[in-house]
């Protein structure tokens, strides 16, 4: 196939933000191991800012490197800036993927959504 | 950094022996073997040599082997060569569900051409009951085909008992026998099989060259055409440089294959037993017994194949996960899920094929890896949860 770029390849080797964050703020699970990707995917939120990203992955190398980028992406983002981060801006600042691994980068966006989402419905009952 | 490859299920480095015997067929003796004149006769007499060393490696008669470019081709032109020679007498095929792509792409093919395939099912070692052969057979079937080794799991199938099955009932049988071929003895009348796949590349040979046994009086429609040679059955130029090679490959096969199977059984099992003590959560994958030398699969709980495969590579180690070709799909492969493997662990499976030059510290090298490998990507794994552990 295809090879990864340098930038996926480092992402691999070095994932940023790995692990889960003790009382999220917002937590978005998503994929099955029929696909063969899951990511989780945790945000702390204060001031409608991220402030803290991290995520687990089980999946491929594309998998790891999204999962990994969108983590870097969206820390010190507010809410609305995160919510117009698309799988295209993942997949470009990890300098592309291979045409076959860019369903990774959708699940990246997906996990960020909901990610998002789950704060959001945390902040309205809280509020 | 160190490089261990342990890919050979993929291709094999082509012997430097089998280089050296290629070379004079590239500008020396380049003469078409089609030709009457000198320069042709002398190329000829080189393919007719490696014929007969081919022919006599698997104890078949050297009219009996065409060569073609290889293991997908063998495999097509075996399948549709019958179907369509022997299509006024019937369309079922039956063949296995942990076939190489190369027959069940061809049998995808042919059921769209009208004929109907049975897919044998496997036991959860990989195996083909040839019982489920024998109960498979209708009045309309005209060809089973059934593979000697798998590619992915290295299972072994009783060929031969299934090759009695076949001829008894008056039907021809193809072998898909590519991962075996060179490693082991074959005697395609002992198999009883009518037609067997090879290619050179797995042999420490050169790429782009296979054979096809057709055992004589098996009615065949050829599957290239354009010139009479191979007796009519594959049109094409000769590839002299590397069906000189596949014979040489052939020959040091014939001297070295016994040892080499001994002192890979035994680095393989001590591959297998190192990884299962020291990561738990693992399993092999295929016959622990009636498996080809070469093969570890292994499947590793809560981690994902491609990944492992990116990190080990890192550190120096190539390995596959699934088949070379399922890498880049993004099903699990078809094999792991036939033996009954979840998505998870079909996904997390990887495939160390030695070879003949594999050394005990390269595997002593992959036991200190790779537990640290999985470590690190467990540590990352949504599916792993120590706590609840």
């Amino acid at each position: 196939m295809e090879p990864y770029s340098e930038k996926v390849i480092d992402h691999i080797r070095n994932p940023r933000n790995m692990g889960s964050i003790e009382n999220p703020d917002g937590v978005g699970k998503v994929g099955n191991t029929a696909c063969g990707d899951i990511m989780e995917l945790y945000i702390k939120v204060k001031d409608g800012v991220i402030i803290d990203a991290k995520f687990k992955t089980f999946g491929c190398g594309a998998a790891i490197a999204t999962s990994s980028m969108v983590t870097e992406l969206i820390k010190n983002k507010s809410i609305e800036e995160a919510l117009k981060i698309s799988n295209r801006a993942v997949a470009e600042a990890l300098d592309g993927l291979p045409p076959i691994k860019m369903h990774c980068s959708v699940l990246a966006e997906d996990a960020l959504k909901a990610a998002i989402e789950d704060y959001q419905k945390k902040a309205s009952k809280n509020g | 950094m160190k490089r261990i490859y342990l890919d050979h299920a993929a291709t094999t480095p082509t012997d430097p022996r089998v280089v050296q015997a290629m070379i004079p067929y590239f500008s020396d003796i380049y003469g078409n073997p089609s030709s009457l004149h000198s320069f042709g006769q002398e190329a000829r007499t080189a393919v007719e040599t490696a014929r007969n060393q081919i022919a006599s490696f698997i104890m078949a008669r050297p009219e009996e082997i065409v060569f073609t470019s290889g293991g997908a081709e063998s495999d097509n032109a075996a399948l549709k060569g019958i179907a369509y020679a022997r299509r006024e007498k019937g369309n079922h095929i039956i063949t296995s569900a942990i076939e190489h792509h190369a027959i069940l792409e061809t049998c995808k093919f042919l059921e769209k051409q009208g004929f109907q395939i049975t897919y044998i099912k496997v036991d959860p070692n990989g195996l083909v009951d040839p019982y489920d052969v024998k109960k498979a057979i209708t009045e309309r079937t005209i060809l089973v085909s059934i593979m000697h080794a798998n590619n992915e799991i290295g299972t072994i199938q009783p060929i031969s008992e299934i090759g009695k099955i076949a001829k008894e009932a008056g039907i021809y049988f193809h072998t898909d026998a590519v991962q075996i071929f060179g490693h082991a003895p074959i005697n395609v009348d002992e198999l009883h099989v009518d037609l067997l796949s090879a290619s050179a590349h797995k042999l420490y040979g050169p790429k782009g060259v296979g054979v096809l046994y057709i055992r004589k009086g098996t009615k065949f429609t050829p599957f290239l055409h354009g010139g009479d040679q191979e007796r009519g059955r594959r049109a094409s130029t000769h590839n002299v440089p590397g069906i000189v090679g596949f014979g040489a490959a052939v020959e040091l096969a014939k001297e070295g294959m016994v040892q080499e199977a001994e002192k890979m059984t035994s680095l393989r099992n001590k591959l297998i037993k190192g990884i299962l003590d020291s990561i738990e959560d693992t399993r092999l994958n295929g016959d622990p017994i009636k498996r080809l030398p070469s093969n570890a699969n292994i499947s590793v709980a809560y981690v994902e194949g491609e990944s492992m495969l990116l990190y080990l590579d890192m550190e120096g180690i190539a390995c596959s996960t699934g088949s070379a070709c399922t890498s880049s799909s993004l099903e699990p492969s078809h094999v792991l899920t036939a033996i009954g493997l979840s998505h998870e662990l079909a996904h997390g499976s990887l495939r160390f094929s030695l070879g003949k030059f594999t050394s005990e510290d390269e595997i002593d090298y992959v036991l200190d890896t790779l537990p640290g490998i999985i470590e690190k990507l467990r540590t990352m794994s949504p599916l792993y949860r120590k706590e609840t552990r």
